[in-house]
């Protein structure tokens, strides 16, 4: 009797195990294993990503506090003292910030915003992609080509374009505050139009099937039959796409900031400290270059491999 | 492998500069931007000008030690017996590039242009009242009152032709702000040394040697004018070879060019103060935490933010030696300069920080810094840099870093609290200072006094320089001017702006203190 309380819990930690070892025997997990290039990328990620997050506390020096910063150090070269007697193990930019310190930080901003802007533009375009491919007619033509005549233009063009009005509505002295927000909303506003297409796809074919035809008939209402059993049977291509689409976002902020459009120059991002260290090529202080760039194109990269393998995953027919 | 590295490059260089000397007389000179349009009174703009003087010319000149020098005038003087009018002498035997000769209705038609409605150099020519031809060689310019100075007015107004200007339709100036054109944008008719033979707007310009011009012939015959607007684009194209002087250098770029074999930069004082200005008056700040005061009301707080300023070190890093750290704000080539107004305090963060809490700020306070990215040399690092060292006293400054044509809107517009800007003295006296940045703001005065200072007194005074003809007495009411100004620290100053020119090694091209070098001035070595 006294093992009684634990015999309802029993099956309950077998179907936890057993889940756990069916994903381990699945097709995913299996091609995952199979595939260096893409451990490797995913462990670069990792990295990346947890540098950025835990940065306040892994960084040695807070470079978006300017109090802390002597103008004095800056230009000291990588692994070495500056005239201030500090140590800098990338070496510092024109500010005197410590690079290492700044890509960390940097590369916060560049993550927040990437991964923002392509939720931003996911449930946006997941939302807009289910009612054209639900409802077809009116709506499915006026959602389509509005999405084709986004397609038509290259999504930085657009980033601009959107980052450039939302900037003239804002007024100046809270442009600042705005900034990043702005952004998420230019990167994500330009990126929605290849979720809809997908999804709208994608639900076309599934409502023609039994299970909806089923649940229309009992009278469910659209909204629930669209989002309990449409979606999830959409959304494989849509993690893949939100994938691709985040390496994407990363390097669209870049860009724009790199153009100087983006966040303040006294909370640099990856692209702000792009910019800024391109000015110094020619004087021959390659670190504060160097070091954001590879940065940038080691998380693009695994990100967009993690990407690849995951469509690669997903898609029976590619195998 | 690096000295054959180096080999190929020497051989390279050395190729460049043999066929460099074998034509000469063709120059390729590269800036940053292009002529904003070249209807000669639309722009009151360094670029535009600097185009401008190759083509069209001005009554006076200014040399490189900035002394007014002839041009199409050869004597200016006040009228005897007529304290308010200036006579100029015109130079005789002079052609427009149609062939139409110069002469004093073109003085007055072009006077009366550039002071005209719709000109943007009317404001330099604010205080003339009528301009009048007497003879053919012969202009007086009748002023509302005694001008003593009127001359270093003069210095960027360009003389067009009456008849082609009627001909063509462009008595009127283009009026740029509303976008509009007309033919004198793209065409010209002056009777400068170089005549315009090809315009390709923000790509390329050509201009060739007008062999009428009544100068000394000079040794570039033919300008090919690039505008490369990114830095590192611009410094490539003088190390590759493809440009001949490079008039934007940035300052991180002059030493690796100095070492460079086959290429040289010549530097020398811009005269052109960088400098933080604040906003006055009670109203509370609009980005501040403090909602009940205005903090750069308070003087104390003005000179703990000066002591927080450190302008040794700006000097040393941002701008790498290549500025001239100032207390003053202004320039050393304008009248009334002088070196005790220029001595600056060191820094002191201890003191600043006191300072501070003696005004009732001891946790500081949060505000907005304006500034510009791409009009004056490493601006936006410059206030980087002070946002620094605010935080440093505990000021919390939030930078908002803006191109100039959007810079200027939100200054002019006065939506600043805290700002960047620079100011150039085209006319050598400490006057054009006063008028603008600190006689209270009117509808002629204080045009860029954005941050509301007010002194009833100084603007009294400042008035009285206007008409004041005894050159002494001005100067010492100057010099009591400064001295308030000074005293009150009614603008920060960090520093003068030094310019750097780079170009191949045979050349020389000696810095203009207004960056507005002239290719007549060009010389090759053998």
């Amino acid at each position: 009797m006294t093992d009684l309380p634990h015999s309802p819990e029993q099956p309950v930690v077998a179907a936890k195990t057993s889940r756990w070892k069916t994903f381990l025997k699945s097709d995913i997990v299996w091609s995952y294993r199979h595939s260096p290039v893409t451990i490797v990328a995913s462990i670069v990620a990792l990295v990346l990503i947890l540098m950025a997050v835990f940065a306040p506390w892994l960084a040695p020096y807070d470079p978006f506090n300017p109090a802390t910063l002597n103008l004095m150090d800056g230009f000291t070269a990588p692994n070495s003292n500056s005239f201030g007697g500090r140590y800098f193990i990338l070496g510092t930019d024109n500010q005197g910030r410590d690079v290492l310190s700044t890509i960390m930080y940097g590369s916060r901003v560049s993550l927040f915003v990437g991964f923002s802007a392509t939720l931003f533009a996911m449930v946006m375009g997941v939302g807009l992609g289910l009612v054209a491919g639900y409802l077809g007619g009116i709506w499915d033509a006026i959602i389509m080509r509005v999405a084709d005549v986004q397609l038509s233009f290259p999504a930085i063009l657009i980033a601009l374009l959107i980052f450039g009005v939302a900037r003239g509505l804002i007024p100046p002295n809270q442009q600042e505050s705005a900034a990043i927000w702005v952004l998420i909303l230019a990167i994500g506003l330009a990126n929605w139009a290849q979720f809809a297409r997908t999804v709208r796809g994608a639900t076309m074919v599934e409502r023609q099937k039994d299970y909806v035809s089923a649940a229309r008939i009992l009278g469910v209402n659209p909204f629930i039959i669209l989002l309990r059993h449409v979606l999830p049977n959409v959304m494989g291509p849509v993690l893949v796409i939100g994938t691709i689409g985040l390496a994407l976002a990363i390097i669209e902020e870049a860009t724009l900031s790199y153009l100087g459009v983006g966040v303040p120059p006294t909370q640099p991002s990856l692209g702000t400290l792009i910019r800024i260290g391109q000015q110094f090529l020619f004087s021959g202080e390659w670190w504060i270059l160097l070091f954001p760039a590879v940065t940038l194109v080691l998380l693009a990269l695994s990100v967009n491999l993690l990407g690849d393998w995951l469509r690669d995953a997903l898609n029976p027919k590619l195998r | 492998m690096q000295t054959s590295l180096t080999r190929i490059a020497a051989v390279l260089v050395a190729s460049t500069m043999l066929a460099g000397v074998a034509q000469a007389e063709t120059v390729r000179w590269a800036r940053s931007s292009d002529a904003l349009t070249l209807d000669p009174h639309s722009q009151n703009q360094g670029v535009t000008h600097t185009f401008a003087h190759h083509i069209y010319e001005t009554l006076l000149g200014r040399d490189v030690e900035g002394n007014l020098t002839p041009r199409l005038a050869t004597e200016w003087s006040i009228k005897e017996g007529d304290d308010t009018v200036w006579v100029f002498k015109l130079r005789e035997g002079v052609k427009f590039h149609d062939g139409a000769d110069f002469t004093a209705e073109d003085v007055v038609f072009s006077l009366d242009r550039a002071r005209s409605e719709g000109s943007n150099m009317k404001q330099l020519h604010a205080e003339v009242a009528e301009v009048r031809a007497v003879d053919d060689y012969t202009v007086e310019v009748q002023m509302v009152g005694p001008s003593p100075l009127y001359p270093n007015n003069v210095t960027n107004t360009f003389m067009m032709d009456k008849t082609w200007s009627e001909a063509n339709n462009v008595q009127e100036v283009q009026d740029f702000a509303a976008g509009e054109t007309n033919y004198a944008v793209l065409n010209t008719n002056g009777t400068g040394p170089y005549e315009l033979t090809s315009r390709e707007v923000d790509v390329r310009s050509v201009l060739t040697y007008n062999e009428d011009w009544w100068g000394e012939t000079p040794a570039v015959t033919e300008i090919v004018y690039l505008p490369i607007a990114d830095n590192a684009t611009r410094i490539a194209a003088l190390l590759s070879g493809d440009v001949d002087i490079v008039q934007d250098v940035p300052v991180q770029d002059i030493e690796r060019l100095q070492n460079s074999a086959g290429f040289k930069v010549e530097t020398g004082p811009e005269n052109r103060v960088i400098y933080f200005g604040y906003k006055f008056g009670e109203e509370p700040l609009r980005s501040s935490n403090i909602t009940d005061s205005n903090p750069f009301n308070n003087p104390l707080v003005r000179e703990a933010m000066e002591l927080a300023l450190d302008r040794d070190a700006i000097q040393q890093v941002v701008m790498r030696g290549n500025s001239i750290p100032t207390g003053v704000a202004t320039p050393p080539f304008v009248n009334g300069w002088t070196e005790e107004l220029d001595q600056y305090p060191a820094p002191n963060v201890e003191r600043a920080k006191e300072l501070l809490a003696e005004a009732g700020y001891p946790d500081g306070f949060s505000v907005t810094l304006d500034t510009p990215n791409n009009r004056y040399v490493n601006d936006e690092a410059i206030s980087t840099a002070f946002v620094g060292m605010l935080g440093q006293i505990g000021i919390d400054a939030t930078l908002a870093s803006r191109p100039i044509a959007e810079h200027s809107p939100v200054i002019l517009g006065g939506e600043t609290d805290l700002y960047l800007l620079g100011w150039g003295v085209p006319t050598f006296d400490s006057a054009y200072i006063f008028n603008d940045l600190v006689h209270s703001k009117t509808d002629t005065h204080g045009t860029y006094n954005v941050g509301g200072y007010s002194n009833p007194e100084l603007d009294e005074k400042i008035i009285s320089l206007g008409t004041e003809t005894d050159l002494d007495k001005r100067n010492q009411t100057i010099a009591e001017i400064w001295e308030v100004v000074k005293g009150d620290r009614v603008l920060l100053p960090v520093h003068n702006q030094v310019l750097a020119y780079a170009m191949r090694e045979d050349i020389t091209l000696p810095v203009h203190p207004e960056n507005q070098p002239s290719m007549t001035t060009v010389e090759f070595a053998e």
